[in-house]
């Protein structure tokens, strides 16, 4: 079985985050860029089911610019086989992404897509949903477990308050939650021959899909900022303040 | 033109995030019907018609829906869409942010999530990166698809009595099926809801239920925790407070031994009184905090649970 791992360029979760001057966008100009946590946890997951038997071969897909090309490497890296960059200067939104993908499915024809919950720079936690709707594929969001027999994902997944388990019947689109695996650690030999192996670039105009952004972003700004707390020297110091405040029933 | 809104329930009653949903749909200024999908749900159905600012409430009782997935729920969704409806909405709860980007790519509009602001009809503001930036969107789609950020909005009140309208469900989807929930029972509040948090780090170690519960059970509190104690096998993940987790805006909350790292602030920093416990006086914690201690939360929390009696 084919798995398919589709992954985004993000700024680097280490990274304080810094709101443009003219609150256009957050300045990423100079920072370091990574790949979205949790699709890194998808990487390894497809590499674990590679290891166990039940994958055959992983492809890695990201959509963006060429400089997207570094996340591709760190794939390869990690072990995946092959990986395929969707060219594109204008970032599509979450549906974009989902009609990309489900384009690239058709000829890529995977058994099990595999993706992080959420990106971790617009959090919007719908690209695999969307994906799964588009594709009429059963889904599973934030995974903490995958168990594959029988042409079968068992998923236990979080949930609001606990955890939940679905059956589901493959193909099908699994996000990956953090506590699905620890990404290994990526070897410097493996990052230098990750370098020499091909990128298949695509442009992603040629796929036949509208998935120019929806949506405008007309401003980003910083968050409010709370008002300047007290420091409290003793515990009834504490107490008196939370009285004050009205914070004790 | 006229808003659907998902209903999150338990099978008893709506989800404290739903009554919260119905508020925020009321700045549509379009009736707000509330679609309440399950095996039997008479009660939760009953309970909706009696907030205020329901129009109209639908119901739709299956076997199938006992358990429901987010596939069978989109396909419901979709078909009462044609009813003169041009906005879908549903808490950012599991349930929403599992079926409502099905419902958009499937009626191919874009769609807004986590939404904290509606200023108008198809412009909204929504945190990004953990809540470090706030990003305000248009869009001109016909249908506007959004989940919202319960802890933005008072829960809507009771008063009402909205008609309830019951109509059948398309048979079940067959490519998943439910097999099992695993909730934790607790006596205490739910942690997503409760009127006070008390939430530890890592620090705590073997001593987190120990140091932290009694000044829990004295408060009323939900015990929360951060990513750190959750990953250390201190906490059970339910409970971790975050943007990738809970996000919490409780009356207080109570932050023992925790730094106060970006993604945990995410998921708190709108509670409205905030306690901080270190012994970092650098901690990012104490910088969102409206009462800090430099202190050891070892002796602090015992103490403090000791003065409150």
């Amino acid at each position: 079985m084919k798995a398919l791992v589709a992954i985004k360029r993000v700024l680097d979760y280490s990274i304080q985050v810094r709101v443009k001057p003219d609150q256009t966008d957050v300045d990423l100009a100079g920072s370091k860029m990574s790949i979205n946590p949790f699709d890194e946890v998808a990487i390894e997951e497809a590499l674990r089911l590679k290891e166990a038997g039940i994958v055959s071969e992983i492809v890695t897909v990201t959509i963006g610019a060429s400089v997207a090309q570094d996340v591709l490497r760190h794939a390869l890296a990690m072990g995946v086989d092959r990986v395929t960059l969707l060219e594109t200067d204008t970032a599509p939104d979450s549906l974009g992404v989902a009609k990309l993908l489900a384009a690239l499915v058709k000829d890529e024809q995977p058994g099990l897509i595999l993706l992080g919950k959420q990106a971790i720079d617009d959090d919007a936690a719908q690209a695999g949903a969307m994906l799964s709707a588009l594709l009429g594929w059963p889904q599973a969001s934030a995974a903490s477990k995958i168990v594959i027999a029988d042409g079968k994902a068992l998923v236990t997944r979080e949930i609001d308050g606990g955890t939940q388990t679905v059956q589901l019947t493959l193909p099908a689109v699994i996000s990956a939650d953090l506590r699905l695996n620890d990404p290994r650690f990526v070897k410097l030999p493996n990052l230098m021959m990750a370098k020499k192996k091909p990128i298949n670039t695509v442009t992603a105009n040629s796929l036949g899909v509208p998935f120019a952004a929806r949506q405008q972003q007309v401003r980003v700004s910083e968050p409010a900022q709370r008002p300047a707390g007290v420091l409290v020297k003793s515990v009834a110091e504490l107490v008196a303040a939370l009285k004050a405040k009205g914070a004790l029933q | 033109m006229s808003t659907l809104l998902l209903a999150d329930h338990d099978g008893h009653q709506l989800k404290k995030a739903t009554l919260q949903a119905i508020t925020a749909a009321q700045a549509f200024n379009t009736p707000v019907d509330v679609l309440v999908l399950g095996s039997d749900t008479a009660a939760v159905a009953a309970q909706a018609a009696s907030i205020a600012g329901v129009a109209r409430v639908i119901a739709v009782s299956a076997p199938h829906l006992a358990h429901l997935l987010p596939e069978d729920a989109a396909a419901i969704i979709l078909g009462q869409l044609n009813a003169g409806y041009t906005t879908v909405i549903a808490a950012h709860t599991t349930l929403g942010k599992d079926t409502l980007p099905r419902v958009a790519a499937l009626r191919d509009v874009g769609m807004a999530s986590d939404v904290i602001r509606i200023h108008a009809r198809g412009q909204y503001e929504r945190p990004i990166y953990a809540g470090n930036a706030i990003a305000t969107i248009h869009s001109d789609e016909a249908m506007q698809v959004l989940t919202i950020r319960a802890t933005s909005y008072a829960a809507a009140a009771a008063g009402n009595s909205a008609e309830i309208i019951s109509r059948s469900a398309p048979a079940a989807q067959a490519g998943s099926q439910w097999l099992a929930d695993d909730h934790k029972i607790s006596d205490r509040p739910e942690l997503a809801t409760a009127p006070v948090v008390v939430s530890g780090g890592r620090c705590l170690g073997e001593r987190f239920d120990e140091v932290l519960a009694p000044l829990a059970a004295r408060l009323g509190a939900a015990l929360g925790a951060t990513r750190a104690a959750v990953d250390a096998g201190l906490a059970p993940n339910e409970i971790q407070v975050g943007q990738t987790g809970t996000i919490v805006a409780p009356e207080l909350y109570i932050a023992a031994g925790i730094s106060g790292a970006a993604q945990h602030l995410g998921g708190m920093k709108d509670s409205k009184v905030i306690v901080a416990i270190n012994t970092d006086p650098d901690a990012p914690i104490f910088k969102v905090a409206d009462i800090g201690i430099v202190a050891d939360l070892f002796d602090v929390v015992p103490e403090l649970t000791r003065q409150l009696g």
